[in-house]
């Protein structure tokens, strides 16, 4: 290709194009996407699992239900014969898809049905946490980079103040008092139970992880060539703003996404796993690990199972998340990384 | 450069004393939450709130309620636990300190030297499968929960295999290093593997991409064409400038773990440091240790964080003038 053609190649086409196409011949985005469109097509099967297949309902505790399996009647709470006696052994994985596939878990509930349900609490409670961060930080990035002076100030000084303290501190401490007290978010009301609790709490404490790169790109932005062109011509601010600056933030807020559901989710995770998450009888991936705690030596399949979705999970997040990075900076790609 | 730092250590103090009013914020200013009702139990009368609230300064305004508690926290240093009363919270801190600090020192130490080892040795080689290797190494990294890991090494080391292979590992707990050091080092050993992997993988990758970023500078084409080795470019040029960026990443890592992200560690291996204590007052509402916690996690965050800033400083002169 000559020089010529291949300068008019480059022309042609938006970064947009370019960035989707080098994204679609990417095994790793083809990868991680059907990981993550297997575990979401399992999410939304959860209420036919359950009702059709198991005929089960994961919320409610069966503490002396029995099942026939193989000809033999078994109950799905044995009293335990190790230790002191004391307490109850769920029945384990039966591997047969219409009872108790991976055992019960201690209140005698199916771990497969919980597990299904408990995928679409984590990864909704993980997929509008990341947003909300990502939004408010584009929205307090683009106000603070743009306006500098004091707005800029007091913004940034917010924001150092919630990036030094502990995230998962303020976090776990949030969790704390907003589940005995309910959050108010003007008329809105929402209960100790409600999703809305993790939800907000997530969105917020990583909101200076996000912000702070941002503020610097439009801070630094502010100064190139065609920003100052767009102001001398007498552009409004909101058109300089919308129309120059953001779509030139952009690559860095997509690659943020999925970085940032990731982190979300296991955070989610983190925090019903000590019980201050997703609220009882709910489940969530977190929860459930939670339950099997006191199973792990006797059922470790009831936290096994959980931590492994999580794991598959996030890694799928963050392995679309690289291959998003190199798309839109086809640089870093040629760094090696 | 002494006006930055003093200009570094002033915003250190102002990020200190704001995180110590949200905390406050957070525990008493929350609407609808009660810390009388709390401290009283679940059914208890009017006449017992009322007595609750006198003796625990509750009935005071809250800025008279936030100076008297820094005041006992920081100047007489006398703070008592809501809780157990008459049992003060600062020495419990400091006995907390010195578990968290074994578990993070130790497992830095692993992580850096695999880190740093492997990070070498992968820019260095030019395999064809360290590649997608090491991407695989750091994304595990990031996507395992800590807690969970702990589990399953809980699982290996502490359930059937107890009896034989792993016979020498203790129960879970933590023993001090004065008491008994090979106890000490026996009962932190999964918890520093445990920690260290999902750490290892991030450094590994970071490492060897600032290496061969570094690689493509001027200077070092310059040092190549003095004629120097690839060895001598890798070890004195190439790594000495890229273990910047690990110190500054260390640092912060550091700074984050003893600050509190060692908490959910501590509470699957059931080491008493300070994320256990934290947890565990934050389960019965305990206010004054949870303020001293807090207060002990966001000061290391924020001098871990003053302290790149100034050591990078030094490194580069260009930073002094932002």
């Amino acid at each position: 290709m000559s020089l010529n053609e291949s300068a008019s190649a480059i022309f042609s086409e938006s970064p947009g194009k370019i960035a989707l196409r080098t994204l679609a011949r990417d095994k790793r985005s083809w990868i991680s996407l059907s990981i993550l469109g297997t575990i979401i097509l399992l999410a939304l099967f959860a209420p036919l699992y359950a009702h059709i297949i198991a005929k089960t309902d994961p919320f409610a505790s069966t503490l002396n239900a029995t099942i026939t399996l193989h000809g033999k009647t078994i109950s799905v709470l044995e009293p335990s014969t190790t230790g002191l006696g004391l307490g109850v052994t769920p029945i384990g994985p039966t591997w047969n898809i219409h009872k108790y596939f991976l055992g019960a878990d201690g209140q005698g509930r199916d771990v497969m049905a919980r597990l299904l349900y408990g995928s679409r609490n984590t990864l909704f409670i993980g997929t509008s946490a990341g947003l909300i961060t990502i939004i408010l930080s584009l929205l307090i990035g683009l106000i603070a980079g743009y306006r500098r002076g004091w707005v800029d100030a007091v913004l940034s000084r917010i924001l150092d103040v919630i990036w030094a303290f502990p995230v998962y501190l303020l976090a776990i401490s949030l969790s704390v008092v907003l589940l005995t007290s309910g959050l108010k978010i003007g008329f809105l009301h929402f209960g100790p139970g409600s999703m809305a609790l993790p939800i907000t709490i997530i969105g917020v404490v990583y909101i200076p992880y996000v912000a702070r790169p941002i503020r610097g790109q439009v801070l630094a932005m502010r100064e190139r060539e065609f920003v100052r062109a767009a102001v001398g011509t007498g552009a409004k601010h909101s058109t300089i703003v919308f129309r120059e600056i953001l779509p030139n933030v952009m690559p860095a807020v997509l690659v943020f996404i999925p970085i940032m559901i990731a982190l979300s989710m296991l955070t989610e995770s983190a925090l019903s796993f000590l019980s201050i998450g997703v609220q009882p009888p709910s489940a969530s991936w977190g929860t459930i690990i939670n339950d099997g705690l006191a199973l792990l030596y006797t059922r470790p399949i009831v936290a096994l199972a959980p931590g492994l979705m999580i794991v598959l999970t996030a890694a799928a997040l963050n392995l679309y998340g690289d291959a998003v990075r190199d798309a839109l900076d086809p640089k870093t790609r040629a760094r090696g990384d | 450069m002494l006006s930055f730092v003093a200009k570094r250590f002033s915003a250190m103090i102002f990020v200190l004393v704001s995180i110590s009013i949200l905390v406050f914020l957070i525990f008493f200013a929350t609407p609808g939450v009660d810390p009388a009702a709390r401290i009283a139990g679940r059914n208890a009368d009017q006449q017992t709130l009322m007595q609750v609230r006198a003796s625990f300064e509750l009935d005071k305004p809250l800025p008279a309620r936030y100076l008297s508690m820094m005041k006992h926290l920081f100047v007489t240093q006398d703070l008592t636990s809501y809780v157990n009363r008459g049992a003060k919270v600062l020495p419990q801190l400091f006995q907390a300190i010195p578990a968290t600090l074994s578990l993070v020192v130790g497992a830095a130490l692993i992580w850096l030297f695999v880190g740093i080892f492997l990070g070498v040795f992968a820019a260095s080689s030019k395999r064809k499968w360290i590649d997608p290797t090491i991407s695989v190494l750091g994304i595990i990294g990031i996507s395992l929960p800590v807690y969970w890991l702990g589990e399953v090494v809980n699982l290996i080391t502490q359930s059937k295999l107890h009896n034989s292979v792993f016979k020498w590992v203790p129960a879970l707990g933590y023993v001090s290093l004065t008491a008994n050091p090979w106890q000490w080092f026996l009962h932190l050993l999964f918890p520093w593997l445990t920690l260290a992997l999902l750490y290892a993988g991030i450094y590994i990758r970071v490492l060897r991409s600032e290496i061969l970023g570094v690689m493509k500078e001027d200077y070092i084409k310059t040092e190549r064409a003095k004629g120097a080795s690839e060895k001598r470019i890798l070890y004195k040029h190439a790594t000495r400038m890229s273990l910047i960026t690990i110190v500054s990443l260390f640092g912060l890592d550091f700074g984050a773990l003893v600050g509190g992200s060692a908490l959910l560690t501590e509470v699957v291996f059931g080491i008493q440091g300070v994320g256990k204590l934290t947890f565990d007052s934050l389960q019965n509402f305990d206010l004054p240790v949870i303020m001293a916690t807090v207060m002990y996690a966001s000061f290391f965050v924020v001098f871990m964080n003053a302290l790149v800033d100034i050591v990078y400083a030094v490194l580069d002169p260009r930073v002094r003038r932002v």
